[in-house]
């Protein structure tokens, strides 16, 4: 980890304390090291990609900061807090939600359904409550409700409320995810691969709904994408991981020129054909 | 409250033919026979809901469902007996204040574990075995101070009230009984995985089945008379008792499953992870509905030892503790409507039609076309009977279409742009 462009590369946005600060973390699967000594700050208000091939251990950061893994060793603190050890419950509560590479939806329920269970923790009211259905339980229920379908109008879903989620086409499953994990009212969004499988018109859609929800939310989001498009479109700072490494670090244009980076994407022979082109090109701009 | 049509014909229908059967058992044109059959359906209901509530909503599939059904029954019958065969309260003070105090127990480990963080599961276990242990022995010495001055408050009051009141504590209190072993079981079953889950439920019911088989003498319980079966149980349980159970629990299962916790509940069946990822505490959920389910084979279980006034081992086999299950997928997961249907429509035909059908000598036959027929059903219908079919007012309403109200929800909808045309 000597030769990383710009490791210090600090946010225009950086004020105070990062949000999620991530030191030395380490998961061991056995012998394997899917993750090895990562760092990562992220400050309020920040878009940072996380990028890296097949395999690189992205998603397991993911599951680590969401508390589906465990840690082998590290520390994960989000707002000063030590997340390591806690339960995905409990780190959800805190204010970080996620979606997932391969949807994960409530399948068999309904849109509303969906949205209104992630809900559940500010529903404000008991189980007795709920099973004798008194006054209490018919407004925290209606309020509830509302908010639910406000939040589904947002998301241009509203018309599709009594809709079966797993019958929903594809892009509206990830809408609808996405809305989701919005309704647990995070602070920093966790989106895992979130253009996978979309076609190209579907892309730019996306793209424009993370900028809004950002805006409109107040969020913090981290990404994980294999799309440049995505990637060099939106985020401010990437972090690239290979084999559960940091290798780079950077701006987008950093990241694009970056021969680690291309290395790792697309192998040795490539980096430096790359590296002759781009010769060429300043050559003939000289010129 | 308003209260629309629909769900206004399901209660007229219900409360009309828990009313239509009385009159007809009161006329004397329903037999005993019948009667009792028609019981049985019910107690089965509430068995198998409250094995739907744990399998069709929360998705964890259990067998021991039998096995709380069969505490639920033991402990009420014990109640009953000590009551009309030995004329005094010694069983319902003694469990009552056991089943008390095991509850703040219970109550107060579990603050106690949830205080100490990173408590490993079998410390936390012991730590519950312990004060339950404490407060049942508690229980036992504080209950047997009370017993004589029960005995004759109780004793003054008309001996037919005086029974009914014992009666309803009974199975109550067999209810509450197998909610809290089911808690103490389920802290560390309840980890395993879906199938392994399934296999220690069942040794749980092959134990309790054992058990009872040596209760007079591994137990201590003498009027139990272990393999013998317990008899002399005065049989209580009238239709208008099993309707009247059976309509609460409806009541309160459907509310429960249309309200947040309920979703909560039914989540954890959906996707595990991603309940957990919406904050949902996957393993609360699951004791819920687990205690809860089993509460309601408890109850059922008391229901059922009154109805015969005999109690087998045998009736508690593990090979039985498949007839909930068979119901339940028969009537269709996650139904409630599904569930009661079916539960009646087991037991007046396996024990009443068929056998009435079936020529003389072939009544044994019934468990041959009984399988069968559940054999092609599942081929036809895996879905079960009813699917996800519920009646109007245990069907989930959609609330009405969302109209923004103020200007700035206005402003939201349709926020989020579609991709735009011809890109």
């Amino acid at each position: 980890m000597t030769t990383q462009t710009s490791l210090s590369t600090q946010p225009s946005s950086s004020n105070g304390h990062p949000l999620l600060e991530v030191q030395g973390l380490t998961k061991e699967f056995g012998g394997l090291k899917a993750v090895n000594n990562f760092d990562i700050s992220i400050y309020p208000g920040e878009l940072v990609g996380l990028i890296g091939p097949n395999g690189a251990g992205k998603t397991t950061v993911f599951n680590l900061i969401t508390g589906i893994y465990v840690a082998t060793r590290g520390s994960i603190r989000f707002k000063g807090n030590q997340l390591v050890g806690l339960q995905p419950h409990e780190i959800t509560r805190m204010g970080i939600a996620r979606t997932f590479q391969n949807i994960r939806l409530f399948p068999t329920l309904t849109v509303l359904d969906n949205v209104r269970i992630a809900y559940h923790t500010h529903a404000g009211y008991s189980t007795f409550d709920a099973i004798v259905h008194n006054r209490h339980y018919q407004k925290a229920e209606k309020e509830l409700t509302e908010k639910a379908q406000e939040f589904l109008s947002v998301f241009n879903l509203h018309t599709r409320q009594g809709e079966i989620a797993k019958n929903l086409p594809y892009g509206e499953q990830r809408r609808l995810e996405i809305a989701r994990a919005l309704a647990a009212s995070p602070q920093l969004l966790l989106l895992d691969e979130p253009a996978a499988g979309m076609n190209p018109k579907e892309v730019v859609s996306l793209m424009d709904l993370i900028h809004f929800i950002r805006e409109r939310f107040n969020l913090t989001i981290l990404l994980i994408e294999h799309q440049m498009r995505v990637v060099m479109g939106i985020c401010e700072r990437i972090t690239v991981m290979d084999f559960g490494e940091v290798i780079a670090r950077g701006t987008p244009e950093e990241i694009q020129n970056n021969e680690k980076v291309i290395e790792a994407y697309l192998g040795r022979g490539a980096a430096a054909l790359s590296q002759k082109l781009q010769e060429k090109r300043s050559h003939v701009a000289g010129s | 409250m308003k209260i629309d049509r629909q769900t206004l014909g399901f209660w007229i229908v219900l409360l009309g033919l828990i009313i239509l059967v009385q009159v007809l058992v009161s006329l004397g044109i329903l037999s005993p026979f019948w009667e009792t059959l028609l019981k049985i359906g019910a107690v089965m209901s509430i068995v198998s809901l409250g094995l739907n509530l744990i399998y069709g909503f929360n998705g964890q599939f259990s067998l021991g469902q039998w096995g709380f059904y069969a505490i639920g029954a033991y402990a009420a019958a014990d109640v009953t007996y000590r009551w009309t065969q030995m004329k005094n309260a010694s069983g319902l003070m003694i469990l009552l204040l056991v089943v008390l105090l095991v509850g703040v127990a219970l109550y107060l480990v579990a603050r106690l574990v949830s205080r100490l963080r990173g408590l490993d599961p079998l410390s936390a276990f012991a730590l519950y075995i312990i004060g339950v242990l404490i407060a049942a022995y508690i229980g036992v010495q504080l209950g047997s101070l009370l017993i004589n001055p029960v005995t004759q408050a109780l004793s003054a009051l008309p001996p037919n009230l005086s029974l009914q009141i014992v009666y309803l504590l009974a199975v109550l209190l067999g209810g509450f009984l197998a909610a809290e072993v089911s808690y103490l079981f389920g802290l560390p079953v309840l980890t395993l995985g879906s199938d392994y889950f399934g296999i220690a439920t069942l040794g749980f019911t092959i134990i309790v089945k054992v058990l009872l088989d040596n209760s007079d003498t591994l137990l201590g319980f003498e009027e139990m008379k272990g393999a013998r079966g317990m008899v002399g149980i005065p049989k209580v349980t009238s239709w208008l008792w099993v309707a009247l159970f059976l309509v609460l629990v409806i009541i309160m299962l459907r509310n429960l499953l249309h309200s947040s916790h309920g979703r909560a509940i039914i989540s954890v069946r959906e996707d595990e992870i991603a309940a957990k990822a919406m904050g949902i505490d996957v393993g609360q959920q699951k004791t819920f509905a687990f205690v809860l389910g089993s509460f309601l084979a408890g109850l059922a279980g008391g229901l059922y030892a009154h109805i015969n006034g005999f109690l087998h081992p045998n009736t508690f086999n593990f090979i039985k503790s498949f007839d909930p299950m068979i119901i339940v997928v028969f009537g269709g997961l996650g139904s409630i409507s599904g569930t009661i249907m079916a539960a009646f429509t087991w037991a007046l035909v396996l024990e009443g039609f068929l056998r009435i059908l079936l020529p003389a000598g072939f009544e044994t036959w019934r468990f041959v076309v009984y399988p069968l027929f559940l054999l092609v059903m599942m081929l036809l219908r895996p879905q079960g009977l009813f699917g996800g079919f519920e009646f109007p007012y245990l069907r989930q309403v959609l609330p009405k279409p969302y109209t923004p109200k103020t200007q700035e929800q206005l402003s939201l909808v349709h926020a989020v742009e579609e991709a735009p045309e011809g890109d």
